[in-house]
C-alpha cells in the first residue's frame, strides 16, 4: 500500500515540478530545450510500445515522425488547412501509413524486421529528399505555423508551446500507462516473452503486433506534428538514421519496457547533450560506446538499474518474513488438497 | 470419437517426420505417446497444436475438422498444450505470468484499455481470479507474488501447467514435463497429471520416462521412425514385440 | 547498345563491391546469427586507413590497403571479443543494438580524426583504356578482377583448408561443432577478422571512384543487407550472386529510370522480397 503511495506522490510531485518549471528557469532558451525534450519523449515512448513491450525493434521510427511532421507541414503551408485539423489529419496519416507498413513489416521477424524496418526508414527519407516538388527537398519546408488559438489560448509563445507540449506528452503517457497496464499490454508483453507460447495461449499474434506497430508510429506522428509546430522549420535530414538512432538511445539510456524510461532518457540525454555542446558532432565519441555498454551492463536502462537496486533493498529488508512464510504449513495443504 | 487423428503426415523437405497416424485420444485419460528420440513425437504434438500445417490428413476434435485452423484458435477451442522449454517470462511474478493465460476469454480492448472502462475492469479481476485459482490447483498459491527468477525449475513447470490450464481448457498436452526434474518432484508432477484427470480433464503427454508412463498412462500410442507401431493400454504396450525392438535397437529408455 | 554495354561494365564494378561488402556480412551471420549494423563503419574505417597510409605514410597503394585489411580486421576482433562474445547469450535485440554503438562510436571518432570533409584517394591506375569501344579507367577494372581474386581465394580457403572447414561446420551447426571439438572462440575471431578484412578490401579498392567521407558505410551497409536477404542470409555463394544482381539493377536503372531514385532500387527489391516472402529468399531449411 505504502508503495502505491510512493509511486503516486512521486507522479504528482513531478507533475507540479513540470508545471512550475517555467516559472524558475532563468530563460527562454532552457523553456525551448524542455519543450523538444518532451516531443522525444511522446516519440521515444511509442517506439517503447513496440520494442520494449512487444519485442519488435521497428528501425523506421524516425521515418514515421518525419511523416508527422511532413504531413503537418505541407498540410498547414501548402494546403492552408486549420491549423487542428491538420493536426487531427497528420495523426491519421501516419496511424494508417503506420498500418499499410505494419501489414507487411510484420510478417517478417527479429533480423529480418529490423533490416526490413531500416530499409523502410531509408525508403521515407529517400523519398522526402528526392521529391522536391511536394517536399521541398534538401531546401526543406520553412513557416510552418505555430500551434491555432483555442479560444484564448494563444500558442504564439515559448511558454505556452511548453504547455501544450506537456499536455500532450501527459496525455500520451497517460494513454501509455493504461495500455500497458491492461489486459492490451499483458497481451503485448506475453509476445515479447515468446510469441510461440501466445499463440498456445489463445492471443492472436499479428493482431497484436500490428496494433503496437499502429500505436507506435500514431505517437510518432504526434511528436513529428508537435515538432514541425514548435521547430517551425523541416528537412529530410529529420527521418535520416541518425535522428533514429538518437531515439533508440533515448530509450535504452532511459530503461526499454518500462513507463519513465523514455522521459528519464530524453530528458537526460537532451541536458547532457547541452553540456556537451563544445563536443558537437562528436558527442557519438561518448554516446556511442555508452549504448553498447548499457545494453552489456544494465540492458534495462537507468529505470531498470533503479528498480532492481530497490526491489534488492526491499527484499533485504523482508527477507526474515520471507523465510517464515515459507515455512507456515501452507506446504502441507498443497500436497492434501 | 473425442480427439482423433487420421493419417496425419508431415514432411520436412524429403524428411517424413510424422508418417500416416491414426491415434485417437480418449476422454478422460492420461493419455501418453512414447518413443525414441527423434521419433516425432513433438511434430506429432505441433501437428494438433496448429503450428505446422501437415503435409497430408485430418485433425478431428469432437466432430469439427481443426487441419488448418491456426494455433491460437485451435486454444480458443480448449486444447492448451505446454513446451519442453518453459519460455516464462523472467522478469515478472508467478501471477502476473499466468494472468495472460485467460486473455483468450476476454473481450476488452484498446478502448476498454485507454478509457479503463466497467468491461476491462471486470475481465481484468476475472483473468486474476482465474490465475488465482489455477495456481492454486497447482499448488503454487503461497509464490504468486515471486519473481520467476526466484522459483525452482519444479515450481517453473507447475507455472507453465497453470498457464496452460488458465486458457480453460478440455484437454491438455503436455511435451515431456518432467524433463530437468529430479525423481521426487516428478513424482510430484504426476499426481498434478491425475489431478487434471480426476478435475475432469483430459490428458495427452509426451514422456521418456518410461516408468512414469506406465504407471501413469491409462492409454499409449508408441511412435518410432514418425511411424505408430503400437497402441493400447500400458500392459499391451510392455508385451509389444516392435516396441521392444525398436526400444532394444534404438535409442535407450532413459 | 554502346550505353548498355558501358553500364552492364559499370554494374559489374559496383556489384563487385557490393559482394565483398555482403560476404563478410553474411559470413558473420552465418556463424554469430547477428546482423552486423557495424559493418558500414568497418567499410568506412577501411577506406580511411588505406587513404591515411597513403597520403600521410607515402605507402604504395597495396601496402596500404593490406595495413587497412589487417587493421580493420583486428577491429572487427575486438568487436567480437568485447561486445558481441559477452552478448552471446542475451536477446537479439542487444546484438543489433551494440552494434549501432558501435557504429555511431566509430563513425564520431572517424569525424573527429579526419574531419567531415569528403576526400579523394589517390590511386595509381588512374590510366583511360579503351577496348572494343568501351572506356574505363584501370581502377574499375582492377575491382573487378581484385574482387574475383579474393572471392576465389576466399573459397578455396573455406572449402580446401581445416579452418575453412570449421567455419563452415560452425555456420551449419554451433552446437554441433562446440561438441566435436571446434573452438567456436577461435572461429568466430576468426569469421570477424575476416569480414573486417573484406570490408576493408571493398572500401579501399572502391574509394579512388567514389569518395571518403564518415557516412560512406551508410548506404553500402543497407545495400549489403538487402544483398543477404536476397541470396538467404548466412549463405556465401547467395553473397556474391546478390552482389552482382544489385549492381546490375541500379547501374540499369540510373540509366534507364532515374539517377535520383538509383539508391531506391535496392530497398524497393528487399520491400518485394519480403512482402512474397517473409523470411527471405533460399532460406536454409531448420532455422527460423
Amino acid at each position: 500500500m505504502t508503495s502505491i503511495f510512493n509511486k503516486r506522490n512521486s507522479i504528482i510531485f513531478f507533475v507540479l515540478l513540470s508545471l512550475i518549471f517555467p516559472a524558475v528557469v532563468p530563460n527562454d532558451y532552457f523553456l525551448y530545450l524542455m519543450t523538444t525534450a518532451f516531443i522525444w519523449v511522446i516519440a521515444v515512448s511509442g517506439l517503447n510500445i513496440l520494442a520494449g513491450y512487444t519485442g519488435y525493434l521497428s528501425l523506421a521510427h524516425a521515418g514515421f515522425f518525419a511523416i508527422g511532421a511532413y504531413s503537418l507541414g505541407l498540410l498547414t503551408v501548402k494546403v492552408e488547412m486549420n491549423y487542428w485539423i491538420a493536426f487531427v489529419l497528420t495523426l491519421g496519416i501516419t496511424s494508417l501509413s503506420g498500418l499499410l507498413v505494419g501489414l507487411i513489416a510484420l510478417r517478417t521477424k527479429e533480423h529480418f524486421f529490423a533490416i526490413y524496418t531500416l530499409c523502410v526508414g531509408y525508403i521515407i527519407y529517400l523519398v522526402i529528399d528526392k521529391w522536391e516538388g511536394l517536399t521541398g527537398g534538401v531546401r526543406g519546408l520553412i513557416g510552418i505555423p505555430t500551434p491555432a488559438n483555442i479560444g484564448s489560448l494563444a500558442f504564439d509563445s515559448v511558454h505556452s508551446q511548453y504547455y501544450l507540449v506537456l499536455f500532450f506528452m501527459l496525455l500520451s503517457l497517460l494513454i501509455i500507462y493504461r495500455i500497458v497496464h491492461s489486459l492490451t499490454g499483458r497481451t503485448f508483453i506475453a509476445i515479447r516473452n515468446s510469441e510461440q507460447l501466445a499463440t498456445t495461449i489463445g492471443v492472436s499474434t499479428m493482431k497484436n503486433k500490428l496494433l503496437a506497430f499502429v500505436l507506435s508510429t500514431f505517437f510518432a506522428g504526434m511528436s513529428g506534428a508537435l515538432y514541425a509546430s514548435v521547430i517551425r522549420f523541416i528537412g529530410p535530414e529529420i527521418a535520416y538514421t541518425s535522428v533514429m538512432f538518437d531515439l533508440l538511445m533515448y530509450l535504452l539510456v532511459g530503461g526499454i519496457g518500462t513507463i519513465s524510461g523514455p522521459i528519464v532518457g530524453a530528458i537526460v540525454i537532451v541536458w547532457v547533450s547541452q553540456q556537451l555542446q563544445f563536443l558537437q558532432e562528436y558527442r557519438m565519441l561518448i554516446f556511442g560506446p555508452l549504448l553498447t555498454l548499457i545494453i552489456i551492463f544494465y540492458p534495462r536502462g537507468i529505470v531498470g538499474a533503479f528498480i532492481s537496486l530497490k526491489t534488492r533493498a526491499q527484499a533485504k529488508k523482508r527477507k526474515v518474513p520471507i523465510v517464515n512464510e515459507s515455512l507456515t504449513p501452507t506446504q502441507k495443504q498443497i500436497e492434501e488438497g | 470419437m473425442y480427439l482423433e487423428t487420421k493419417q496425419l503426415t508431415k514432411k520436412f523437405g524429403g524428411l517424413v517426420a510424422v508418417n500416416n497416424v491414426d491415434f485417437s485420444i480418449e476422454k478422460g485419460k492420461i493419455n501418453a505417446i512414447i518413443g525414441p528420440n527423434g521419433a516425432g513425437k513433438s511434430t506429432f504434438f505441433n501437428l494438433i497444436s496448429g503450428f505446422h500445417p501437415p503435409t497430408f490428413g485430418q485433425v478431428i476434435f469432437k466432430g469439427t475438422d481443426i487441419t488448418t485452423l491456426p494455433a491460437n484458435q485451435i486454444a480458443k477451442l480448449g486444447i492448451s498444450r505446454t513446451f519442453q522449454t518453459t519460455n516464462l517470462f523472467e522478469q515478472a511474478t508467478v501471477l502476473d505470468n499466468v494472468m495472460v493465460g485467460h486473455r483468450l476469454r476476454t473481450e476488452s480492448n484498446l478502448f476498454d484499455a485507454i478509457f479503463r472502462t466497467k468491461r476491462l475492469q471486470r475481465e481484468d479481476k476475472q483473468c486474476r481470479d482465474k490465475a488465482m485459482e489455477v495456481l492454486t490447483f497447482v499448488g503454487l498459491q503461497n509464490i504468486t507474488h515471486k519473481m520467476i527468477t526466484n522459483i525452482s525449475q519444479e515450481e517453473k513447470k507447475r507455472v507453465a501447467f497453470a498457464l496452460a490450464l488458465a486458457t480453460d481448457p478440455e484437454i491438455i498436452f503436455l511435451d515431456e514435463p518432467a524433463a530437468g526434474v529430479n525423481p521426487d518432484e516428478t513424482e510430484g508432477l504426476a499426481e498434478l497429471m491425475q489431478k487434471m484427470v480426476d478435475y475432469g480433464l483430459t490428458v495427452c503427454l509426451i514422456e521418456h520416462k518410461m516408468q512414469m508412463v506406465m504407471k501413469l498412462a491409462q492409454k499409449i500410442m508408441v511412435l518410432n521412425y514418425g511411424e505408430k507401431i503400437a497402441e493400447g493400454t500400458p500392459d499391451e504396450i510392455k508385451n509389444n514385440e516392435a516396441v521392444i525392438k525398436a526400444y532394444l535397437g534404438g535409442s535407450a529408455i532413459a | 547498345m554502346d550505353i548498355l554495354i558501358q553500364q552492364l561494365f559499370n554494374g559489374l564494378t559496383i556489384g563487385s563491391v557490393y559482394s565483398l561488402v555482403a560476404l563478410g556480412l553474411t559470413l558473420v551471420y552465418g556463424i554469430l546469427h547477428i546482423p552486423n549494423f557495424a559493418h558500414g563503419a568497418l567499410y568506412m574505417m577501411g577506406g580511411y586507413m588505406t587513404f591515411t597510409m597513403m597520403t600521410k605514410f607515402g605507402f604504395h597503394y597495396w601496402l596500404a590497403i593490406l595495413i587497412a585489411v589487417v587493421a580493420v580486421g583486428l577491429l572487427g576482433v575486438l568487436m567480437e571479443r568485447f561486445v558481441f562474445h559477452p552478448l552471446r547469450n542475451a536477446p537479439p535485440l542487444h546484438d543489433k543494438i551494440a552494434a549501432i554503438g558501435i557504429l555511431l562510436f566509430l563513425e564520431s571518432f572517424a569525424q573527429l580524426v579526419w574531419g567531415g570533409d569528403y576526400l579523394t584517394m589517390p590511386t595509381p591506375y588512374n590510366q583511360v583504356v579503351s577496348i572494343f569501344g568501351l572506356t574505363f579507367t584501370m581502377q574499375r577494372l582492377l575491382i573487378i578482377i581484385a574482387a574475383i581474386v579474393i572471392m576465389i581465394a576466399l573459397n578455396l580457403f573455406l572449402k580446401k583448408t581445416f579452418t575453412g572447414a570449421t567455419i563452415i561446420a560452425m555456420s551449419q551447426n554451433r552446437e554441433g561443432a562446440n561438441l566435436v571439438g571446434i573452438n567456436t572462440t577461435k572461429v568466430a575471431m576468426l569469421t570477424f577478422l575476416i569480414s573486417g578484412g573484406l570490408a576493408a578490401l571493398a572500401s579501399s579498392l572502391a574509394s579512388p571512384i567514389n569518395l571518403v567521407f564518415p557516412g560512406m558505410g551508410h548506404l553500402v551497409i543497407l545495400k549489403a543487407f538487402v544483398i543477404i536477404i536476397l541470396g538467404g542470409m548466412g549463405s556465401i555463394p547467395g553473397a556474391i550472386l546478390g552482389g552482382y544482381i544489385l549492381g546490375f539493377s541500379e547501374s540499369l536503372g540510373a540509366t534507364y529510370i532515374s539517377n535520383d531514385y538509383k539508391d531506391i532500387i535496392a530497398f524497393i527489391l528487399l520491400v518485394l522480397i519480403l512482402t512474397i516472402k517473409p523470411t527471405g529468399l533460399f532460406v536454409k531449411g531448420g532455422h527460423t
